[in-house]
Order: structure tokens, then C-alpha cells, then sequence
């Protein structure tokens, strides 16, 4: 693959699977994507079509049962998968790639003051000393629109947007390159999570930084999306430009996904996706979604290939 | 004036449909205790809230989490007492149903949770779990139940229903278990359903289906539904009328296709801003937002609640009395002195 200049992430074939007593359970199987400096990129998907895997291996987060781990992460041109995991932990996590978790406004620790969690990775990572951490707080917490006397309070005193924004106050604090975001705003209200938008927006204007956007909400990932990437069955089955997904998507199942979000204004009904997705461990032989698909054919018992179609990527026989 | 209003809803609905559920100037607070027992204050969760649902009508209620909705709700539903105002069904007043009428109140209004999983009880089968309400209800006959049973699973389509009555509730699929938890409300034939947050614990795929077999339910037993959320894009397929709530009050009640062409509170508006389409020019603009957070409940600003984030507030007015429902186009009502 080539690394241009503006190239920051490039992963070729990430395979993550779990070992379970069924079998091996195929989280993340064969990823492809790129992302550029200063881009986001959206990751789509059902839930338990493996995205939040996909988030834990660029991450090295790995459970205890995970099995196959393979494939390559560039960061920078640099495959990170041949570090070693004491490098790992200095260099990348939270260095250079940091994540705002699911739910992460309730992961904060109930009987630390928020200040001093903020401040615990740049203490680890940078190695500055209390003093010039609690600094740094302070100019994470004026980026997130938290206000600066918070630093003292404890997370129950915090509502759940602002508590939102301390986890993202965290995951920047080190000055990251790349964070990886897992439903943000999935369970925050509107207003809230409109607010929370408009902050990663400013964020990625200031200071530069790249997202990777996990979410199943399509609605709101456009906010943020510069590209988009469908995850289906643990493989993505489209990635382009996010101005013509949103306009136009290609594969049957992002068509679908696309089909399904109800809007305010317009009469057309929202459709729904009859069907299931099929479970990790049994996976179809040839296109995973050919059972839900409506347009499937001949071709569709075997893997479809992935096809490029004007500068975008689709997993699907129909454009062959 | 919450009076006038009222009149208003009934002159030009009365004659044509029969209310079956009206809550009048309703108020749930709760007191405060200080070290257990001294008195310090009230959370004001709803705070004079005044409608009629109609045979046959959906009705949406939309607001942030903290403005109130789920107090209401558990107040319909029975399980708090209001402080003052009233619920009246069907003609009867609920604070004068003693047991027996809280049972046949019950047997009355399904209610839906939010959470499927949290509320179906892990060690029961499916057929367990919607069995209960009919042996409490006072069906007797075993066959009858199991019938009812039936013919309710078939409703939710859950088919082929001997796949399922065995099954526990995690070996289910979310929509599936929203399915059972849905059949459980319907199967005392209830003339009112109580939806809240249906589909929010739900896939984006899956909400659209779960959405549609609530209208087809609504449709087919004539029922009237209150369905909370906080999701407008949602409402629009789905109800008759929505009501906007914030900080314990209605502030705008109107037909749904009303209210999202023309809003007329401030804040109504801010939630349809807030409110995204996937469309790819989002990513460049910023959202024009009002500041700060939905007030405590505890202390609400007086006059208007939303006077402190308006940025169309009326100095001399907005912070110092409460506006009454006006009523800009018919039917349309809001509480806003933008529009007296």
C-alpha cells in the first residue's frame, strides 16, 4: 500500500478472534482502512458486528480470551504490531492513540476528584509533575467547555454531559494523535449530545487532532464524518468519502442501514432490516449479508471481492 | 388559564372522540429530607401538568432526562401519588379506586420499559412471564391462559410460538425481548399503553420494526398509546400529537407535523436543531445551541424555566411570571410570552 505523506493510520488485514467453547468467535476479520491527518473516519454497524473489537485491537485492549490476533497497523508509517508490549504501553496507548470508551461518563473512578484523573495519563506519559499536569487539565478542560473549578469535583457532582467531556478531557490530555471514540453520545440526551458534537468539531479544527467514530447512529455520525466505513460480520463492506455515502451508499447493506433511520421532515417511511446478522461463530460461507440481502444473486456463495467504484471501496459482487 | 386551555381541547375534540385518560393540572413532588428527617424543600418533578388522551390516539411526550417524564408516567401508571391535581380514566378518579379499582385500572394500561432486558425476570420463561399478569388478573383456566398466550405472541410476531415459550429472556435477541415485553402489556387487552423510550436500548434497524408493530398494535385494538422519548426524529412516524415538556411543565402541545414545521418555543426549537439528518454538510457547521443545563428541579427560575438559556427572553417578563398556554395557530398551544 502507499503511504503518502498525509497518511496517519493504515491498517491491512487486522484479524482479532476470541476463543470461546463454540469455536473461535470472529470479532474483527480481515479489516481494511486508511485514515489521513486531521480526518474522521466513522465505523457503522449493527451492535455485535464487531466494531468495538475493532476499537480494542488498534489498541491492543485485549481480553483475556482473545485468540487470533494478526495483520498490520501503520501509525505513521510504522507497523505498531511488531512492537512489544512494554513499547506498546510507552509509546502508543494513550501516547500516540487514546479512546474515549463506551459509557465512558460512568466509568469515571466515583472517589477521585475528576481533576486528578484527567491529570493521571499525562503524569504517566509525559512525565510532567503534579503541578504542570493539573496546568494541563486546565487547558483540556477549557478545549471541552468544562469549566475550570470543576478540577476539585467529584463525578457524581457532574451532570452526564459534563461528565462526557471529562472522558474526552482524558483521552486528550496526553495530545494524541488519533482518538478513537466508542458511542460518544449514545446515552446522552439531544441537546447534550449536540453539544458534545460541536466540541469533538472545534477539537478536530484546533488542535488537529484525527477520530475514529464508532457508532450505530447514523444520524448523528454525520456530524463528524469526513469518511465512512460499514461494518458488517466483523469486515467492512464499504469505505468512501462521507459527503457521497450520505448521498448515495452502495452496498445493499449500507443502503439498508441508510433506509432505516427515520427523519424529521419528508414522508418517506423508514424500512427496516428483516433478519438477523449471523452470529460470529458460524459465519456464512461467501457474502456474510447475502441471506438479508434483497439484491443477491449466483455469485453471492462465493466471498465477493473488495471492488473500487469512482475512488470508493465496496464488498460487493453487484459492481464487479 | 391552564383552565382556558383545557376548554380549548375539549371544545373541538369532545364531540368528536371520547377522552380516556385526562390528567388535570397535575403536580408529583417529592420532599427533600435533611439527616432523615427535617423538611428541605421539594423536587418539583412535575409541576402542573394538564392533558387529555383520546380513544384511538397516540400522543408523544418529549423531553431531556430530568424534565419530569418518567414521574409522570409512574403517576399515570399509579405507582406514585400525585401531590395535588388529578388523574381521572375512563370517568373514574383514580385516587378514589381503592385495591380492587387499582386492579381493574391495571388490567387497563400495558406499560412498555425501556430497558427489555432489565424487565423481564431472568429465571422465568417467556411463558412464565406473560402467564403472571393473567393469574394475577384472575384467569383461572389454564387453557384460556395458555390461549391468550397465543394468540398475544402472535400479535408481536414471536412465531413460531413453541420456539419461544420455553426460552429464557437472555437467549433472546433486544428486539425480541422488546417483543415479549411488548405482548406482556397487551395481554390484558389494555385500553391504554404506556410506551417509555421503546426503542432507545434498541438497534438502529431494529427500531423501525419495533416502532411499526407498536402502530399496527394501535391500530388493530383501537388503543391509545403515550409514547415518552427523547428522540423527535422518531415521533413523526409514530403519534398524533406531542407535547414538549422541560423542567416538570408542557411548554408547547401540537399535532406532530405542527410542531416540527413550525415550532414555537424556544425550546422546541433548540431540540429539532439538535436533532440530526445523516447528511455529510453537518460535519461543517457548528450547532447553534442554547447554553448551560435543564435546571434543578429543586429550585426552578421563576417565571418562565427556560428564561435563564432563552436567548429571546423578554426582560421584565420572562423571569418574572410563568406563561399561561397561548395559542398562536389553532391547536397549537405553547407556553412562551412570545406569543401573547
Amino acid at each position: 500500500m502507499m503511504k503518502q505523506d498525509n497518511n496517519l493510520l493504515s491498517i491491512e488485514n487486522l484479524v482479532l478472534y476470541f476463543n470461546s467453547h463454540q469455536g473461535p468467535v470472529q470479532a474483527v476479520d480481515g479489516v481494511d482502512f486508511v485514515l489521513n491527518i486531521n480526518r474522521a473516519v466513522v465505523i457503522l454497524g449493527e451492535s455485535g458486528c464487531g466494531k468495538s473489537s475493532l476499537a480494542k485491537a488498534i489498541l491492543r485492549l485485549l481480553p483475556r480470551n482473545a485468540g487470533a490476533y494478526s495483520g498490520h497497523i501503520y501509525l505513521r508509517g510504522n507497523d505498531i504490531m511488531t512492537l512489544n508490549e512494554e513499547e506498546f504501553r510507552q509509546n502508543i496507548r494513550w501516547a500516540s492513540i487514546s479512546m474515549v470508551p463506551q459509557a465512558a461518563m460512568n466509568a469515571l473512578n466515583p472517589v477521585m476528584r475528576v481533576g486528578d484523573q484527567v491529570s493521571e495519563p499525562a503524569l504517566v506519559h509525559l512525565g510532567v509533575d503534579k503541578h504542570g499536569a493539573i496546568a494541563l487539565v486546565k487547558k483540556m478542560f477549557q478545549h471541552v467547555g468544562v469549566p475550570e473549578d470543576f478540577i476539585s469535583r467529584y463525578p457524581f457532582e457532574l451532570s452526564g454531559g459534563m461528565r462526557q467531556r471529562v472522558a474526552i478531557a482524558m483521552a486528550l490530555v496526553t495530545s494524541p494523535v488519533l482518538v478513537i471514540l466508542d458511542e460518544p453520545t449514545s446515552a446522552l440526551d439531544v441537546l447534550t449530545q449536540a453539544n458534545i458534537f460541536n466540541v469533538l468539531k472545534r477539537l478536530k479544527k484546533e488542535l488537529g487532532i484525527s477520530f475514529i467514530l464508532i457508532t450505530h447512529d447514523i444520524a448523528t455520525s454525520s456530524e463528524l464524518a469526513d469518511d465512512v466505513a460499514i461494518m458488517y460480520a466483523g469486515q467492512i463492506v464499504e469505505t468512501g468519502d462521507a459527503g457521497r455515502f450520505f448521498a448515495e451508499p452502495l452496498h445493499p447493506y449500507a443502503k439498508k442501514l441508510m433506509a432505516s433511520v427515520p427523519r424529521l421532515h419528508g414522508d418517506k417511511q423508514p424500512d427496516f432490516i428483516s433478519g438477523r446478522p449471523p452470529s460470529l461463530i458460524n459465519l456464512p460461507k461467501g457474502c456474510r449479508f447475502a441471506d438479508r440481502c434483497p439484491s443477491r444473486y449466483e455469485k453471492c456463495i462465493d466471498d465477493p471481492p473488495v471492488i473500487m467504484n469512482n475512488d470508493r471501496k465496496v464488498k460487493c459482487w453487484l459492481y464487479s | 388559564m391552564v383552565a382556558v386551555s383545557q376548554e380549548i381541547d375539549k371544545e373541538k375534540n369532545v364531540n368528536v372522540r371520547k377522552t380516556v385518560l385526562s390528567v388535570d393540572d397535575l403536580h408529583v413532588w417529592f420532599e427533600l429530607k435533611r439527616f432523615g428527617f427535617s423538611h428541605a424543600g421539594y423536587v418539583k418533578a412535575v409541576d402542573g401538568v394538564t392533558f387529555d388522551i383520546y380513544n384511538g390516539e397516540t400522543i408523544a411526550i418529549v423531553g431531556e432526562s430530568g424534565c419530569g417524564k418518567s414521574s409522570l408516567l409512574k403517576t399515570i401508571l399509579g405507582l406514585y401519588r400525585p401531590t395535588t391535581g388529578k388523574i381521572v380514566f375512563e370517568d373514574k378518579d383514580l385516587s378514589e379506586l381503592g385495591v380492587k379499582g387499582m386492579h381493574w385500572y391495571h388490567s387497563n394500561v400495558g406499560y412498555v420499559q425501556q430497558d427489555p432486558y432489565g424487565a423481564l425476570a431472568p429465571f422465568m420463561t417467556i411463558q412464565k412471564i406473560l402467564e403472571e399478569p393473567l393469574i394475577i388478573g384472575g384467569i383461572k383456566n389454564k387453557r384460556d391462559r395458555f390461549q391468550r398466550i397465543q394468540k398475544a405472541m402472535d400479535e408481536v410476531k414471536l412465531t413460531p410460538v413453541g420456539d419461544f415459550l420455553d426460552k429464557y429472556p437472555h437467549m433472546l435477541s433486544g428486539g425480541q425481548q422488546q417483543r415479549v415485553v411488548i405482548a406482556r402489556s397487551m395481554i390484558m387487552d389494555p385500553k391504554l399503553l404506556i410506551a417509555d423510550e421503546p426503542v432507545s436500548m434498541l438497534d438502529a434497524s431494529v427500531r423501525v420494526e419495533i416502532l411499526r408493530l407498536l402502530s399496527n398494535l394501535q391500530e388493530v385494538h383501537n388503543l391509545s398509546v403515550i409514547y415518552i422519548t427523547h428522540d423527535l426524529s422518531t415521533v413523526s412516524y409514530f403519534s398524533e400529537r406531542i407535547f414538549v415538556m422541560y423542567a416538570g411543565n408542557l411548554v408547547e402541545k401540537a399535532k406532530v407535523r405542527q410542531l416540527i414545521d413550525t415550532p414555537r418555543h424556544p425550546y422546541t426549537m433548540a431540540l429539532l436543531t439538535g436533532t440530526s439528518e445523516p447528511d455529510a454538510k453537518n460535519a461543517e457547521t457548528y450547532k447553534d445551541l442554547p447554553p448551560g443545563e435543564p435546571p434543578s428541579l429543586v429550585h426552578p427560575p421563576s417565571g418562565c424555566r427556560f428564561h435563564p438559556r432563552c436567548s429571546r427572553m423578554i426582560a421584565g417578563l420572562c423571569e418574572q411570571k410563568t406563561p399561561p398556554d397561548f395559542e398562536p395557530d389553532a391547536g397549537h398551544l405553547v407556553a412562551c410570552w412570545l406569543y401573547q
